[in-house]
């Protein structure tokens, strides 16, 4: 069993430039092939087993690349993830086996209900008879008075909750949640992060990207922090505040993209 | 509960059931409305052929038009059904929930293409359904037929699954469907035999593997053809083995779908 349930080498990821046509690639001057978008430099980084780990950074700083490539959404253009010790494109069946992933974006399937999705997407596993687990979820979720309802009929807020119900639908021991929080109300944030703290206490491994700083100062225990594309900052909570002399995560944060633009600069 | 897995099991099944359980739910637009639109081609062309033709020299022209309906609604609603379902799922985005599991690539494949060929013998089963109300059909090699609905829905399947990959946008999809796939069941002998055609169109017509299916068909049904049906099963088992090689190569490479 390998030590860490998430780990990422020297991460570097470059997306290929927009295809163009081919009329605008006759009409174009020679050499003038676009770059692609380098979204990751050397990203390394390790998370332990049952830890809360945070992934801090404004927006294009690469978090939901990092991301993707843990979940076999896209390809490192060079180095190497694993999900607990499973390389996520050699191994990737065990790797995705052990991963549940929140994704960023509001997205379901409008031709089912609630629980025909979490059905389905308990099969895509293997797992059939998994009725038990997904009533727990759905009540740990608030969602058992609509384990009936069509996709298409629940709220914004009711959908985010069965995002996170299909990335649990699994039992994955390590679980992303990519801006789970973003645009719901107080009542869902409440309830979502007592459950994940619950399932962090029972010993799975998780990894959160948000842009509510105080969420992240609360549950994580160490954070790294992006910005594009690079790790300027990965310590506990309290190291990170401590090193920048900050009363909160915020202030920190605020500090720590600061200066690293400053070194940007000088270097 | 927080346990490492270190064991998989196959989610085929379920894709294949989610499949086949998104068409079912709309089998207003995926089954009945292509059975209409059989039945009235049926109609029209019936009534204004049936005394003028005969084909093979001895078979009514309702007849023979009927097996040519039913295999050209299966070829295009195998085609529909990945095409639909995958350009769909991409735009809305709920895609990611199947990229993000361990379905190998031969599981994707597989549970798309079958739950095509589903659809396809569906559509086909109801079209002969409701045709016998107008004609009964012979059955003269039922194994031929069988055959040559899976393979030429599986083509279509396939096709289909292709479609929806190299296709970003609906419009993409409509010319995929309008002016390939559309042109090429049309012009494969559905309402005629490629004997009735001068020279050159029936030189093209050869060159055309969607006629083959509908020949080998229709000689299931009649023991009679334009092409030998082993010839015709030959090819479109060639162009099956061509399609797929080139559908598994682009769902290993992740094109467009893993970035």
């Amino acid at each position: 069993m390998s030590e860490f349930a998430i780990e990422f080498e020297h991460i570097h990821k470059t997306y290929a430039p927009a295809r163009r046509s081919w009329i605008k690639s006759l009409l174009s001057k020679p050499g003038s092939q676009q770059a692609g978008f380098t979204a990751l430099r050397d990203v390394s980084l390790q998370v332990k087993h049952g830890e809360f780990f945070g992934l801090l950074g404004p927006n294009g700083a690469g978090k939901t690349s990092l991301i993707s490539i843990l979940a076999g959404l896209s390809y490192p253009t060079q180095g190497r993830a694993r999900v607990c010790g499973h390389d996520v494109v050699q191994d990737y069946k065990l790797a995705r086996r052990n991963l549940g992933v929140v994704p960023q974006e509001l997205v379901y399937d409008p031709f089912f209900t609630v629980r025909e999705t979490l059905r389905i997407q308990s099969g895509y596993y293997g797992l059939g008879n998994n009725d038990d687990w997904i009533d727990e979820i759905l009540h740990n979720l608030g969602l058992s008075d609509k384990a009936n309802a069509n996709m298409r009929a629940l709220s914004g807020g009711m959908k985010r909750r069965v995002l996170v119900a299909q990335a649990l639908v699994h039992r994955p021991p390590v679980i992303v949640l990519d801006e789970p929080t973003a645009g719901v109300d107080v009542d869902l944030r409440r309830s979502l992060w007592e459950f994940i703290s619950k399932l962090n206490q029972q010993g799975h491994t998780i990894l959160l990207t948000t842009h509510y700083l105080e969420e992240a100062e609360t549950l994580c225990g160490r954070i790294a922090m992006l910005k594009r594309g690079r790790i300027v900052a990965l310590d506990t909570t309290q190291a990170l505040l401590a090193r920048v002399g900050a009363h909160g995560l915020e202030e920190a944060f605020v500090e720590i993209m600061r200066q690293s633009a400053q070194e940007t600069v000088t270097a | 509960m927080n346990t490492q897995v270190t064991e998989i099991r196959s989610g085929f099944t379920s894709l294949l059931y989610k499949e086949l359980l998104r068409f079912w739910r709309v089998a207003f637009q995926t089954i009945a409305a292509p059975v209409m639109t059989a039945l009235l081609y049926l109609v029209v062309f019936a009534q204004v052929l049936q005394d003028r033709l005969k084909v093979y020299g001895e078979i009514n022209y309702t007849q023979f038009l009927i097996p040519g309906l039913m295999m050209m609604s299966m070829l295009q609603n195998a085609f529909a059904n990945p095409s639909s379902s995958l350009i769909q799922s991409r735009i809305t985005g709920n895609l990611v929930f199947i990229l993000v599991t361990p379905i190998s690539t031969m599981e994707f494949f597989w549970a798309y293409v079958l739950a095509a060929v589903a659809r396809g013998l569906s559509v086909g089963l109801a079209v002969w359904l409701c045709s016998l109300v107008f004609l009964p059909l012979p059955v003269t090699y039922p194994v031929w037929i069988l055959a040559f609905a899976v393979i030429g829905s599986a083509i279509m399947g396939v096709l289909g699954l292709i479609a929806g990959l190299w296709s970003e946008k609906f419009d993409q999809l409509a010319a995929f469907q309008n002016f390939l796939i559309m042109p090429a069941t049309f012009l494969s002998g559905v309402f005629y035999s490629i004997h009735s055609l001068p020279p050159f169109w029936q030189a093209v017509s050869h060159w055309n593997p969607l006629f083959y299916t509908i020949d080998g068909f229709r000689y299931g049904f009649f023991g009679m053809s334009d092409a030998n049906p082993w010839t015709s099963l030959v090819i479109v088992l060639v162009v099956f083995a061509a399609v797929t090689a080139l559908a598994i190569q682009l769902l290993r490479s992740g094109y467009k779908l893993r970035y």
